[in-house]
Parts: structure tokens; sequence; C-alpha cells
């Protein structure tokens, strides 16, 4: 990468009022889960500050959930790092689609490398920044904003999550909401349908074979098998 | 606490290995001038089929064979779509779902 000067469209300030919106469903979707994994890890001996250290340090979502199971049995690190990296495997997918969006922004793309999880691919791959605002600044933005809120919610779960007498339940199906918009948005060029359609039907396929509990990695092997037999389809 | 401070702090860097080589390794792999044709094209069709596999992932756990056998969760995919094809107005499909759906499971099948 080395030192380079990049133009930016616009400041910060405006790239991350353009991207505000965009992150409220995760907002609430992060707040319901993420003050739930800070009650979980309370109750099982990690109050304040490990929860919010292990979101602030992992921001691995579903796999700090799984991880609390490493956490109350025999110690295992090399047990906990193969896990993390099959449980998110799908991040490979991430980096490749997201690899021409992210090129060209500098020393930016450590933050955006280190802080890409489901909403922050979902959002950055399939929303147009505004004209008028820096890309690399809205990017950032959508992934600021998303940490900030989980390490937020977590530190309210692992504080005062015992008082919290709201019922939330069904809230963090905002984050469903958020994924079924953007597969629509998707697949809105005609050019996408398929490849869209091969998702759904191979994840579908992996969640029938394998179980809900060890669909990624069968589903992300399907899908790049449908995707590379069928390359000559597809490129039409 | 089951495990002493610095065997959580080992625990939780490792978690953060694993889950950063995901994250970095297409672009420690291949974020180069002359990359591939297939990963060319494997970042232009795979969007979609990753908001799928999302889509799907999310809703893995529905029970679909016991009580309310799925039906919050279609009314409330059916509403969400429905809201998006009309308005195309993200928060408003987003947030109307979510509010569908907790009325939903909080009053309608409990």
């Amino acid at each position: 990468m080395g030192k380079q000067h990049i133009e930016r469209k616009s400041s910060f300030a405006a790239a991350f009022r353009a991207a505000f919106p965009y992150s409220m469903p995760v907002l609430a979707g992060f707040m319901v889960l993420g003050i739930a994994y800070g009650i979980l890890m309370a109750d099982k001996g990690y109050g304040f500050p490990w929860a919010v250290l292990m979101s602030a340090v992992c921001f691995c979502g579903s796999m700090q959930f799984v991880a609390i199971t490493l956490l109350t049995t025999a110690f295992d690190p090399l047990a906990a790092l193969l896990l993390s990296f099959m449980v998110n495997a799908r991040h490979l997918f991430y980096g490749l689609s997201l690899m021409d969006r992210y090129r060209g922004q500098g020393a930016l793309r450590f933050p955006l490398i280190y802080l890409l999880c489901d909403e922050t691919f979902s959002i950055n791959c399939s929303v147009e920044p505004p004209e008028q605002v820096d890309k690399g600044y809205f990017y950032l933005s959508i992934s600021l904003l998303h940490y900030g809120y989980w390490v937020t919610a977590t530190l309210i779960g692992s504080l005062l999550g015992s008082l919290l007498t709201f019922d939330t339940t069904g809230m963090d199906f905002a984050l469903t909401a958020l994924f079924v918009v953007l597969f629509i948005e998707q697949i809105r060029p005609k050019e996408n349908r398929l490849s869209g359609f091969i998702g759904l039907a191979c994840t579908v396929l992996a969640l029938v074979l394998f179980g809900a509990d060890n669909l990624v990695v069968p589903a992300m092997a399907m899908i790049l098998l449908v995707l590379v037999v069928g390359r000559k389809r597809l490129c039409t | 606490m089951y495990l002493t401070p610095l065997q959580t702090i080992a625990i939780m860097l490792a978690v953060a290995l694993g889950t950063q080589a995901t994250r970095w390794l297409p672009f420690l792999l291949f974020d180069r001038e002359n990359k591939p044709q297939l990963v060319t094209y494997l970042g232009r069709v795979l969007p979609p089929a990753v908001m799928g596999l999302l889509v799907v992932y999310c809703l893995r756990s529905t029970p679909l064979t016991a009580p309310r056998y799925g039906l919050p969760e279609l009314i409330a995919l059916v509403a969400i779509a429905a809201l998006h094809l009309w308005r195309r107005n993200m928060l408003l499909s987003i947030g109307g779902g979510t509010v569908l759906y907790m009325l939903l499971v909080q009053l309608v099948f409990i």
C-alpha cells in the first residue's frame, strides 16, 4: 500500500451523515443481540469488562455466542482458532465481493477489513453511496457505526441488562429483514437473479443435508461449485 | 469464570485471529493488478448468492414442524418483500417488517 495521497470527494462528516440512516436497522438488531450477549456473558461469570473486551477485539457476532462455550469448558485455544475460522468462513466471500470497492482506499482498508461483518458487507456491497459523498469514508462510516453499536450494546447488557423490562422479543428480526431487503436489491438487475437463486437453493439444500449448526461451509462449497461450473451460463 | 484471566485472553485472541484470517485472506491472496479471471468473475457473481445465503442462514433455526410452523416468519417476509417492491424504502421495509414480526410473536402466535 505504501504512502499515497488519496483525493477525498467529501469530508468524513458528510459521508458519516449520509451513511447513518443505512445503519439504523443494524442499530435495532445489534442492540437486542449485543445486550443479550452482555447478559449471557455476565451469567457465565464474565461481567464487565470481559464481554465488552470480547466484542471490541473479536467483533464477530454469532461466533461470540459460540465462544461462550469455549470459555466455559477446558482450555483449548487451538480449537477456538479453528472453530472461529470455520464459523466465519463466509467472510472469505465478502472479501472477494468487496475487493474492487475497497481498492484504492489506502490505510482505510485496515479498519474496513478488520471490521468486515455480515451486516457491513451487505450494506457496503449493495448500497451505492450518494454521488457527492466520498465512497471510502461512506464505507468506513458504516463499518464504524456497526462496530460502535455492537460494543455499546454489549456494554449496556453487561452493566444493566437485568434492569431492562421492555419486551424486545422478535426485534432481532431486523437483521433478517435487512438481509431480505438487500437480497431484493441485489437481484433487481436481471443478470443477478440466477446467482441469487443459486445462493438460496444451495443454502436450503445444505440446511436440509447438514442441519442448522453446520450449514455454512457446505453451502459455500456448493455455491462455489455451481458458480464455477455454470460460469459460461452466468457470464451471458 | 471457568478459565483464568490469562486463559480467557488467549481464547479471545484465538477467536479474533481465526475471524481476522477469514476477513484478510482474500485481500492478501488476490488483491493485485493481475488477479486470476476466476476471482474477478466470483467478485461479480457472488454478492447476490451470498445475500441469499445470509437470508437462509438467519432463518435456519425456524421450527417448521412445531406449532407456529414458521408462520410469523413467512408473514413478515411476505410483508417485507411487498413493502419493498411497493415503496423501495429500506428503512420502511425493514422497520415495518420488524414491528409486524414483533407483534406476531408477542401478541398473535403465543
